[in-house]
C-alpha cells in the first residue's frame, strides 16, 4: 500500500536528521514534484533524477512505494549503505543511472524516450532537473536533441528554488525567468505551485504535443524554520528544534 | 580506415537492434551505412555530451548502440559522460573514434588523439580496439559486437608493406620473426615498423610483434613473447601514443607484476599535443622520432 505524501515528509526530515547530514533543501523543494510524478509512474516507465543531490527525496519516494524497503531509509549516508549521498550505480533497478554531476539526466531521460519512440511501446519517461544545472551545456544539448526529435514521450520537471551552488541563481548566472529561456523550443510549457500536488498532477496529465516542460516554482528548503529560502538549506543539518518544528508545519499541512 | 568502418557496420546493420549515432560526422564515408540504417542512423549533432548520454540510456535499454566521431570529440569533449554514464555502468556502447595518434596531420592538436587509451583505460571496464591494419576492421567490429561492456576503436590509416599480406586478426599477431631484438608496437605504425625490418638480416632482425586490445590482461602475453622478453634481448615499444600511460608503461609494469625480466628498454613514442610545430601525420612523427631511421638507429643498425 503505497504511503502518503505526509510520511515522506517525516521520514525525509528524520532520515537527513538521524544522518546529520545536509542537502534538506534541495529534497524539500521537489518532494511534492517527485512524489506527484511516482504516483502517475507505470512499471515500465521511466524516471530519471538529475538533480542527484536531492537522492534522499527520491529514496523516500521510493520507499513509499515499495520499491525499496521502508527499513533501508534507515541506512542512510552509513558505511555499507545502498542509499548513499547521491543515487547510487548498479543498486537498485528503479535507479538507472548514477546522477550527481550535473548535467547528465536530461540526455540519459532522452536516451529512454528515444528508445520507446522507436519501440512504439507507449511508455513514459521524466526527469528531474535542479534549475542550476541548466548552466551545463550538456542540459542544452538535450534539450535541443528532444526537441528536434520531439520525443512527446518525455516529461521535464524543473526545481526551480532559484538557489544553487554559493549563491541565488539570479546573483550567479541569471536566465530569470527560465521559462521564457526555454519557451522558443518545440516544448508544451506548464508552469506550476511546486508544493501544490494538485496543480502538478493537473500538469502531468494535460495531453502533450510536444515534450513537456514542467517549471515548478518552488521554496528550497520548504517548510524549514528559518532556512526556508536560504543557501544554507543547502548544506546544513537540522537541530532538533528545526526538525520539530518541520515535522509540525508538515503535519499542520496534511490536516 | 573508414571505407572499411562503413563496410563493416553496413554487414552487421541488418540486426534491428542496432542503432548508429554519430556527432555530425562520416561525410563521404557513412552514407551507405545511412541509407541502409534508415531511422536507426542517428546524426546527434555537434552534442558529443548529450549523444555519449543519450547512447548509454540505449544500451540500458538493451540496443545495440555504437558511437562516431573523430577521435578526441569522441572520447575527450564527452569524458565525463563515458566515465559515468558508460563505465561506470558497463554499458556496451561502442566507440569509434577515427583518426588515432596524429592521423589528422595538419588539422592540428586539437584534432589529435595521442593520449585517447591513457586516459580511457583508466576507466571500469574500459576495451580498446587498436586495428593496425585496414583488413582488421570487420573482425574488431566483430568482437566489438559481442563485447557484453563498453569498448573504444581508434582508427587510423593501414599501413600494410607493400607485398606482404595481412595476418588474419588476432590480439596479438608476430609480424616478423628474428634473432634480434624484439619489437612490439600498437596500431598502424606496426606496418611502417614491419616494413623498415622485414629486409634486415636474420641476425639483425627483430622479432616484430602488433598488439591490438588493451589493457594488457594478466594472461594478455602470448607465452612466445615472454619467452623472447625473458631471453634478454633489447625490448623496443613503438606506439603513436604519449608514453605517460601507454603501451611501453602496460608492458613493463605487466613484466614488473609477472616475474618477467627485462633487458635494455627503448620507448619510442610520440611527443604529445605541444609539439610546436604543425605538419602532416608523417612530419609530425619525424618530430617525435618515429621513423624507418630511427627505428634502425635505437637497433644499432647504422648505414
Amino acid at each position: 500500500m503505497p504511503q502518503t505524501l505526509a510520511w515522506c515528509h517525516e521520514q525525509l526530515l528524520k532520515m537527513h536528521a538521524r544522518a546529520n547530514v545536509g542537502h534538506l533543501g534541495s529534497t524539500l523543494s521537489c518532494l511534492e514534484g517527485m512524489y506527484t510524478t511516482f504516483q502517475h509512474l507505470q512499471p515500465a516507465d521511466r524516471f530519471v533524477l538529475s538533480k542527484g543531490h536531492a537522492a534522499g527525496a527520491l529514496y523516500t519516494v521510493l520507499a513509499a512505494n515499495d520499491i525499496i524497503p521502508s527499513a533501508w531509509l534507515s541506512t542512510f549516508h552509513q558505511d555499507g549503505t545502498s542509499l548513499p549521498g547521491h543515487p547510487p550505480a548498479n543498486k537498485i533497478p528503479a535507479i538507472p543511472f548514477a546522477t550527481g554531476s550535473l548535467g547528465h539526466g536530461l540526455s540519459l531521460a532522452a536516451g529512454f524516450a528515444l528508445s520507446q519512440k522507436l519501440r512504439q511501446n507507449g511508455n513514459q519517461t521524466y526527469c528531474l532537473t535542479s534549475d542550476g544545472e541548466w548552466q551545463e551545456g550538456s542540459t542544452w544539448e538535450a534539450l535541443i536533441f528532444l526537441s528536434h526529435h520531439q520525443l512527446t514521450n518525455l516529461t521535464i520537471l524543473i526545481d526551480h528554488n532559484g538557489w544553487q551552488g554559493f549563491g541565488s541563481t539570479r546573483d550567479v548566472a541569471s536566465m530569470y525567468p527560465l521559462y521564457d529561456k526555454l519557451a522558443p523550443f518545440a516544448v508544451d510549457l506548464h508552469i506550476v505551485d511546486g508544493h501544490d500536488v494538485v496543480q502538478i498532477s493537473h500538469a502531468l496529465t494535460l495531453p502533450a504535443q510536444h515534450p513537456k516542460v514542467i517549471v515548478l516554482q518552488t521554496t528550497k528548503g520548504h517548510g524549514l524554520p528559518d532556512l526556508a529560502d536560504t543557501l544554507q538549506s543547502h548544506y546544513l543539518p537540522i537541530s532538533p528544534d528545526q526538525l520539530a518544528g518541520a515535522l509540525d508545519y508538515f503535519h499542520s499541512r496534511s490536516l | 580506415m573508414r571505407k572499411e568502418l562503413c563496410a563493416a557496420l553496413v554487414d552487421i546493420s541488418t540486426n534491428p537492434n542496432m542503432l548508429f549515432l554519430t556527432g555530425d560526422l562520416g561525410f563521404m564515408a557513412l552514407e551507405p551505412l545511412q541509407a541502409q540504417m534508415g531511422e536507426r542512423f542517428i546524426n546527434a549533432g555537434v552534442a558529443e555530451q548529450n549523444m555519449i548520454s543519450v547512447a548509454a540510456a540505449l544500451a540500458k535499454d538493451n540496443w545495440d548502440v555504437w558511437c562516431y566521431s573523430i577521435a578526441p570529440f569522441c572520447f575527450a569533449r564527452p569524458f565525463e559522460q563515458i566515465r559515468n554514464d558508460v563505465c561506470l555502468h558497463n554499458m556496451p556502447v561502442r566507440l569509434i573514434g577515427n583518426g588515432g595518434g596524429y592521423g589528422y596531420g595538419v588539422m592540428g592538436p586539437t584534432h589529435h588523439a595521442v593520449d585517447d587509451y591513457a586516459v580511457l583505460l583508466a576507466l571500469p571496464n574500459m576495451h580498446v580496439y587498436v586495428p593496425c591494419f585496414d583488413e582488421d576492421v570487420p573482425a574488431v567490429i566483430q568482437a566489438a559486437q559481442h563485447r557484453p561492456g563498453p569498448c573504444y576503436i581508434r582508427l587510423g590509416r593501414g599501413e600494410l608493406p607493400n607485398g606482404e599480406t595481412t595476418p588474419v586478426y588476432q590480439p596479438w599477431r608476430q609480424l616478423l620473426a628474428g634473432d634480434g631484438a624484439i619489437i612490439i608496437a600498437t596500431g598502424p605504425i606496426a606496418g611502417m615498423v614491419w616494413s623498415t625490418c622485414r629486409d634486415l638480416p636474420v641476425a639483425q632482425r627483430p622479432s616484430v610483434w602488433v598488439v591490438s586490445e588493451l589493457p594488457l590482461t594478466h594472461d594478455a602475453l602470448p607465452p612466445a613473447v615472454i619467452t623472447q622478453i625473458a631471453r634478454g634481448a633489447k625490448l623496443i615499444v613503438v606506439e603513436e601514443h604519449v608514453s605517460h600511460g601507454g603501451l611501453a608503461h602496460m608492458l613493463l609494469y605487466y613484466c614488473a607484476t609477472h616475474g618477467i625480466a627485462v633487458g635494455e628498454f627503448h620507448s619510442m613514442h610520440a611527443v604529445g599535443l605541444d609539439i610546436g610545430a604543425y605538419g602532416s601525420q608523417t612530419y609530425l612523427r619525424q618530430q617525435s622520432q618515429l621513423t624507418p631511421g630511427a627505428i634502425r638507429s635505437c637497433l644499432g643498425i647504422y648505414e
